[in-house]
């Protein structure tokens, strides 16, 4: 067989784009809801994995995959924030009225309304915690601070959101 | 009734929000139980807009034949595998090699096979005698390709030799690698490799298996 097209470039093979959809797209699509909202979460979505796979024949650590997409959904998320779209209005419904099996409304009621209006790092690093299971190391990675400065930001976040959610 | 009304009515019946969750623990809870419900909406799907951005380098389905599952990949210029999946691993071995050998942009993507699953659910029905799909050779090379491009030439319900393809591909004593080459068809039933047998008359051998070789001759009464 003919060696691989890729060895000079990455030492491990890269498994098929679509393992990685399979494996994680549910938990980056569950930390876009929840950090962008119901409304631009579908965008967001794609523009995450469209990035993914315009870099991913040049990535060349095949070793964390999922911290790798944690980090570009993370951008994109960042990206929506300074784009100064509104993040903290739930859209009940698919904005092109898509035929869906599954009910559309936004399932996560006023809690995550509450953490979408939380500064953008406590947002996002709230979200990696809870929603993606990251722990400190993965959240630290993925938004390109320390770890400490992860923890931080989870800690403030949910100080904050103790004050000021009553269910 | 506007929320106004319903903060007021709260207020005043006695349930004023005062409880705030100064239990972390609780708060953690609700966090984590209701962002899992985030995963419940079905995302939007990537294989068509990456097909659109130029992104898609491999698309691939699974089609279900009288032969057993097959996995049909295409790149842009054309169909490029065909591998038989039943066997355990074989689509994860097929997708892998498409990722090392084509490009990693490996993406599942049905529409994208449209015509080669239709022109072959109709080539098992017996109604279709040749494929007109755009193919892709792009795993093959040298005097394997050579090999392949003249199997493919072949005609419907008939059959060829080992060693008459060794000639069609320009070195008629190569008729061992000519076999080696069509054992590793990438494209079998599309490029014909089961019309092919030993000179002598022995059915010889088939990637799929001998009882695979078999029914697609049957399938063209090529056995007479």
């Amino acid at each position: 067989m003919r060696p691989p097209r890729h060895s000079q470039t990455s030492p491990a093979p890269l498994p098929p784009f679509q393992r990685l959809l399979d494996l994680h797209g549910r938990d980056v699509y569950r930390f876009l809801v929840a950090t962008v909202g119901p409304g631009a979460a579908d965008d967001c979505y794609q523009e995450t994995w469209l990035a993914a796979l315009r870099a991913y024949p040049r990535l060349q650590d095949a070793s964390n995959l999922r911290g790798w997409l944690l980090t570009v959904a993370h951008r994109k998320a960042i990206d929506h924030f300074r784009a100064g779209r509104r993040a903290a209005v739930p859209v009940e419904h698919p904005p092109d009225g898509a035929p869906s099996a599954t009910p559309a409304p936004a399932p996560d009621g006023e809690l995550w309304s509450h953490v979408r209006r939380l500064a953008p790092k406590q947002r996002v690093a709230i979200a990696l915690r809870f929603v993606a299971d990251a722990p400190y190391a993965e959240i630290s990675a993925a938004m390109g601070i320390s770890e400490q400065a992860a923890r931080r930001n989870v800690h403030e976040g949910l100080k904050r959101l103790r004050k000021e959610y009553r269910p | 009734m506007s929320d106004g009304d319903a903060l007021e009515r709260e207020v005043s019946s006695g349930h004023a929000p005062e409880r705030a969750v100064t239990d972390g623990d609780a708060l953690e809870r609700a966090l984590r139980e209701t962002g899992r419900l985030h995963g419940e909406r079905r995302p939007p799907d990537i294989a068509a807009p990456a097909a659109a951005t130029g992104l898609l380098d491999v698309a691939y389905a699974l089609l279900d034949s009288p032969l057993g599952r097959l996995l049909l990949a295409a790149t842009p210029r054309g169909l490029i595998r065909v591998a038989y999946v039943d066997d355990g691993g074989g689509e994860d071995a097929a997708l892998a090699q498409l990722a090392s050998r084509v490009s990693p942009r490996v993406l599942a993507a049905a529409h994208k096979l449209d015509q080669p699953r239709r022109e072959l659910d109709q080539y098992f029905a017996g109604i279709r005698h040749s494929f007109e799909l755009p193919l892709d050779w792009g795993l093959t090379n040298g005097f394997a390709r050579r090999v392949l491009q003249a199997t493919a030439r072949i005609p419907y319900g008939s059959l060829s030799t080992y060693k008459r393809l060794a000639a069609d591909a320009g070195s008629p004593r190569a008729f061992r690698a000519a076999g080696n080459a069509l054992g590793a068809n990438p494209l079998p039933i599309v490029v014909p490799c089961h019309r092919v047998v030993h000179s002598g008359g022995g059915l010889g051998g088939y990637t799929g298996g001998l009882e695979r070789k078999r029914r697609l001759l049957a399938v063209e009464r090529a056995l007479g």
